[in-house]
C-alpha cells in the first residue's frame, strides 16, 4: 500500500462514516443515499436490458423463434416500465443531483434528509411490486397501458403493475419537493441563482416538473386500477367511459416525463463541456431561460402523441405548433454546447467524450422529433420504428449516455479513487457506436412503416433489424465494461486528488470522498459559475496512469 | 402473392406523394441542421485541441445577437414547417364528397370489411384505381389502427365509436395493411393486404361471388323490423324527430347545444338515446344497445345516409 493510499483510508469521508448495514440503511446523507439509489438503479437497468436483449434476439428473423407473442408482449411491457420508471425517472436526480446539489450550491444536506431517505425506501418498494409483477408473470399492455386493452382484455397483472408504478412515482415526487426547497432554502452566502451551476437548474426545472405532472399519473392509474376492480366506466365505452380520456391523462404525465428525464442530462452536459473546454460554458443565461421554457412548453404538447388517436383536428394542429416551440429552446442548448467550444483547449477524455456523444445523439432525437411534430408526417410515422427510434435516441443517446458521463467525470469525487481511463474511453466509443447502428436502422424501418410492439415482422424488414440487433450487441458490451471498471475503481482504483480536472465548482473544493458533512471549513468560496479560462489543462490526463491502481 | 415492398418516398396515394415532398423537405432541413453542428463541433475539437497553437483570446461568453439570430431562424423555418404540414394535414380531414364508403369493423386480431354492396372481405380490402375511398371504421374490442404504410395513411379504430380515413390510391398492386396500435396477444399478426385494381377489373371483382344484399336494403329492413319506422316515419303520430335530410344537418338539442347529425351522432342516438336529446323532443326512445350488432348498425347508418333518396 502507497502513501497516498493509506492518507486517502485513513481520512474521514462520508464512506467511512460507519461500515454496518444500519449505517447505510438509516442513513440520512444525501451522498449515501445517493449511492444506495445508485446500486438499485443499475440493478433494474440490467433487469430492463436484459429484456431488451430478448427482444433484439426474437427480431432477429422475421417468423417467431425465440419467444412465443404473450412473452414478447411482456418482455417489451417490462423492458419499458422498468427503464422508465425504474432507471431512466431516478437516474441523474436520484443518484448524481442527490450526491451533487447540496455540494454544488455549499450546503451540508438536503432540506428534507428523511423524506430523502424515505423516498428510497418508497422506490423499493415500488420496485418490489415491480418484481413480483414478473414473477407473477408479468404484464403484457405496453409501458403506456393504453384502456380498454388495460382495463377490459388484458388478461396479465395490470393491477400488480399498475401499484408499482403509482408507489414509485411518490419517489420521484419526495426526490422533487426536497430538491426544489433545497436550492431555495439552502445555498451558501454568494450563491445567487445566477452562479447556479447548470446542473442545479436543470435539476430544480426538472423538480418542478415531477411535482407538478407526477400526481397526474397517481390519479390515472388509480382510475385504472378502479375500473378494472370495480367495472365502473371511467375509460370503457361500453359503460360510458372514454378510451382517448386516458390517453389525455397519460401523455399529460407521459410527455412531460421525457424532459424529466432530458433535462438532467442537459444538466450533466453543461458541466463536463466547459471543464474540458476549459472556458467559460457559453450564453449561461440563455441556457437557464431555455431550461425553464422547456418545463413550460413541456407541459403544453402531450396530444402530439394522439394525432391519429381520434382527437379533433384543431387539437393536433394546436399540439403541433407547440411541439415545434419546445424544439426552439433544445436548439438553443445544442448551439450554446457547440459555441463552448469555441476557442477552448479541448482535452477528449472520457467524461467529455460521453458529453459530445450526448450532443450528437440528442441533436439527431431532437430534430427527427420534427418530423413526428409535423401532423402530416406524423400520421405515417406514429407508432412505427421511426418514434422508437426517436425517442431512445433522447432517453438513451441523451439521458444514458449523460448519466454515464456524470458518473466517470464525478466517479473520483464520488469513491475518492480514479477509473482507468483507457477502459473508459472503450467503453464511451462502443456505447456511441453500437447505440448508432441500433438506432439509426430503426428510424428507416419506420420510415418503411414497421410498426412497433410487434413480435413477427414481414421479411422485407430483415435486414435492418439484423443491424439494429448486432448494434444492441456492441452497445450490451459498452454498458458491462463501466459496470465492470467503475465498481474495480471503486475497491482497488487510484486515489483521487480533491480536484482531478481541475474542475470550477463547489463540489470540487472539498475533499474525494467528501466529508459527512460535505466541508471541512464551513464555507466554501463563492465565485461566477464556470470560472475557466485561465488556459490551464485539464489535469488527469498525463498526471496519472491510464490503467488506474498499480499498487 | 405478396404486398408491395415499401418504400420511403415512392408512395401509393394521391394524399401519400404530398406527405413524401413534406418528409423530404424535412430531411434536407434536418439533414443540413445536424451535419452543420457536428461539422462545427468536430472543427472546434481539432482546431481547439489542448495544446494547440491557435488564438484563443476573449473567448466569448455571450454574443446578443448570434444568440437571437439561432433562436429566431429555426423559429422561422419550423413555423414555415408547421404551416405547411398543416395544410397537408387538413386534407386527410376532408374526403371529396364523391368517395365510395366502405365499412371496416377490427377485432381482436382481424378486419372484417363490408362494400356498399354487401360484399364482405376479411384481412383484404379490395379498391378500385384512382377512386377516392372513405373508411368508417369502428372496433369490437380494443383500440386498433388502421395503417396503409404505402398509402401514408393511419388512424386509431376505437370501439363504440366511428372514425373515418380516406385515400385515393395512385398505384395499382398489393399493398401491406397493418394494425399500428398494440391490441395484445397476436397484434403482429393483424395485418393484410389492400388490392388497388384497375376501376373496370373492380367493378367485375365487386359483382361476383356471393352478394348479400346491399346496404342500404339490409338497413331499411332493420329499419322496418326493430320499429323505428312506427315513430320515425313522416306519417307516425308519435313525436319523434324525423329522419329525412337528417345525415349531414345540424341539430339542436334539448340543452342548448347543437351537434352534427353524422355517423357517431346517428349511433349514439340509437344506442345511447338520452346522451343527446334533440330540442322539442321528449326522451322517450328506447335504447337498442345489446339488439343491434356493429354490421346492423353499418346497415341501418347507409340506409339513413340514403334517407332522401330513399323516400323522395
Amino acid at each position: 500500500m502507497s502513501t497516498d493510499e493509506s492518507k486517502v483510508l485513513d481520512r474521514p469521508s462520508y464512506l467511512r462514516d460507519g461500515y454496518t448495514l444500519r449505517s447505510w440503511l438509516l442513513t440520512r446523507d444525501h451522498k449515501r443515499i445517493a449511492l444506495l439509489y445508485m446500486f438499485s438503479i443499475t440493478g433494474f437497468f440490467f433487469l430492463g436490458g436484459a429484456a431488451a436483449t430478448i427482444i433484439r434476439i426474437e427480431l432477429m428473423t422475421p417468423g417467431a423463434d425465440l419467444v412465443d407473442a404473450r412473452t414478447y408482449n411482456e418482455l417489451f411491457t417490462a423492458h419499458g416500465v422498468i427503464m422508465v420508471w425504474f432507471f431512466l425517472i431516478p437516474s441523474i436526480p436520484a443518484t448524481l443531483g442527490n450526491f451533487l446539489i447540496p455540494l454544488m450550491i455549499g450546503a451540508q444536506e438536503v432540506a428534507f434528509p428523511r423524506l430523502n431517505l424515505a423516498s428510497w425506501y418508497v422506490y423499493t418498494l415500488g420496485g418490489i411490486f415491480v418484481l413480483i409483477t414478473l414473477i407473477a408473470g408479468g404484464v403484457d399492455t405496453g409501458w403506456t397501458f393504453y384502456t380498454p386493452f388495460s382495463t377490459l382484455f388484458s388478461n396479465s397483472n395490470v393491477v400488480l403493475a399498475v401499484v408499482g408504478v403509482f408507489i414509485v412515482g411518490f419517489s420521484s415526487i419526495f426526490t422533487g419537493l426536497n430538491f426544489i426547497v433545497t436550492v431555495h432554502r439552502l445555498r451558501a452566502p454568494g450563491m445567487t441563482w445566477f452562479r447556479l451551476p447548470l446542473f442545479v437548474w436543470a435539476n430544480y426545472a426538472t423538480s418542478l416538473i415531477v411535482v407538478l405532472a407526477t400526481p397526474v399519473l397517481a390519479m390515472t392509474l388509480v382510475l385504472i386500477a378502479f375500473e378494472r376492480i370495480t367495472h365502473v366506466g371511467i375509460f370503457d365505452p361500453s359503460l360510458g367511459g372514454d378510451p382517448i380520456f386516458f390517453q389525455h391523462l397519460f401523455w399529460f404525465y407521459s410527455h412531460p416525463a421525457v424532459y424529466i428525464m432530458v433535462l438532467p442530462a442537459m444538466g450533466v452536459a453543461s458541466e463536463i463541456i466547459p471543464c474540458f473546454a476549459r472556458r467559460p460554458v457559453f450564453g449561461y443565461r440563455a441556457m437557464t431561460y431555455a431550461i425553464m421554457a422547456i418545463a413550460v412548453i413541456g407541459f403544453l404538447v402531450w396530444g402530439h402523441h394522439m394525432f391519429v388517436s381520434g382527437q379533433s383536428m384543431y387539437a393536433s394542429i394546436v399540439f403541433s405548433l407547440l411541439s415545434f416551440l419546445v424544439a426552439i429552446p433544445s436548439a438553443v442548448k445544442v448551439f450554446n454546447w457547440t459555441a463552448t467550444l469555441y476557442k477552448g483547449s479541448i482535452a477528449l477524455s472520457s467524461p467529455m467524450l460521453y458529453a459530445l456523444g450526448f450532443v450528437g445523439l440528442f441533436t439527431i432525437g431532437g430534430l427527427t422529433g420534427l418530423f413526428l411534430a409535423a401532423t402530416a408526417v406524423d400520421v405515417h410515422l406514429t407508432d412505427t420504428y421511426f418514434v422508437v427510434a426517436h425517442f431512445h435516441y433522447i432517453m438513451v443517446g441523451g439521458t444514458v449516455m449523460a448519466y454515464l458521463g456524470g458518473l466517470h467525470f464525478w466517479w473520483p469525487k464520488i469513491v475518492g479513487r480514479m477509473y482507468p481511463e483507457t477502459w473508459a474511453r472503450i467503453a464511451a466509443v462502443s456505447i456511441f457506436v453500437g447505440f448508432n447502428l441500433t438506432f439509426f436502422p430503426q428510424y428507416i424501418l419506420g420510415s418503411l412503416g414497421m410498426p412497433r410492439r410487434y413480435h413477427t415482422y414481414a421479411p422485407q424488414y430483415q435486414l435492418l433489424n439484423d443491424f439494429s440487433s448486432l448494434g444492441a450487441g456492441v452497445m450490451a458490451i459498452g454498458y458491462v465494461l463501466p459496470l465492470a471498471y467503475l465498481l474495480y475503481a471503486m475497491l482497488r482504483g487510484q486515489p483521487a486528488p480533491p480536484n482531478p480536472w481541475n474542475a470550477a465548482g463547489l463540489e470540487w473544493q472539498t475533499s474525494s470522498p467528501p466529508p459527512q458533512q460535505n466541508f471541512d471549513r464551513t464555507t466554501p468560496a463563492v465565485g461566477e459559475p464556470y470560472d475557466y479560462g485561465r488556459s490551464t489543462p485539464a489535469q488527469g490526463q498525463g498526471a496519472r496512469t491510464p490503467e488506474g491502481a498499480q499498487s | 402473392m405478396n404486398e408491395q415492398p415499401e418504400t420511403v418516398f415512392h408512395s401509393a396515394s394521391a394524399l401519400g406523394a404530398q406527405v413524401d415532398t413534406l418528409f423530404l423537405a424535412l430531411l434536407g432541413i434536418t439533414g443540413t441542421a445536424a451535419l452543420a453542428v457536428a461539422a462545427t463541433v468536430v472543427a472546434f475539437t481539432i482546431r481547439y485541441r489542448a495544446g494547440s497553437k491557435v488564438n484563443r483570446n476573449d473567448p466569448p461568453v455571450r454574443a446578443p445577437w448570434v444568440e437571437v439570430s439561432w433562436t429566431v431562424l429555426p423559429l422561422l423555418i419550423f413555423m414555415g414547417v408547421f404551416a405547411w404540414s398543416s395544410a397537408v394535414f387538413s386534407q386527410f380531414y376532408r374526403a371529396p364528397s364523391n368517395a365510395v364508403r366502405i365499412h371496416v369493423l377490427a377485432k381482436q386480431w382481424m378486419w372484417k370489411l363490408e362494400h356498399a354492396n354487401g360484399k364482405r372481405e376479411i384481412d383484404e380490402l379490395h379498391v378500385p384505381l384512382g377512386v377516392p375511398i372513405e373508411l368508417t371504421m369502428t372496433s369490437e374490442d380494443a383500440i386498433h389502427s388502421f395503417y396503409i404504410p404505402a398509402f401514408r395513411v393511419k388512424q386509431d379504430v376505437l370501439p363504440a365509436r366511428y372514425t373515418s380515413l380516406w385515400f385515393t390510391a395512385t398505384r395499382v398492386g398489393r399493398f401491406n395493411l397493418f394494425c399500428a396500435e398494440f391490441c395484445g396477444t397476436d397484434h403482429s399478426r393483424m395485418h393484410g393486404a389492400v388490392v388497388v385494381m384497375p376501376p373496370a377489373q373492380f367493378a367485375q371483382w365487386l359483382a361476383s361471388g356471393p352478394i348479400e344484399p346491399d346496404l342500404v336494403t339490409r338497413g331499411a329492413r332493420i329499419y322496418r323490423d326493430y320499429g323505428c319506422s312506427g315513430c320515425h316515419e313522416p306519417k307516425s303520430t308519435v313525436h319523434a324527430p324525423g329522419l329525412i335530410d337528417l345525415y349531414g344537418s345540424v341539430v339542436h338539442l334539448s340543452d342548448g347545444a347543437t351537434a352534427v347529425a353524422d355517423d357517431n351522432y346517428l349511433r349514439d342516438s340509437i344506442l345511447l338515446p338520452k346522451k343527446q336529446v334533440p330540442a322539442g323532443f321528449e326522451p322517450t326512445m328506447p335504447s337498442f344497445q345489446g339488439q343491434l350488432d356493429e354490421d346492423d348498425l353499418a346497415a341501418l347508418l347507409a340506409y339513413l345516409r340514403s334517407m332522401p333518396g330513399a323516400t323522395r
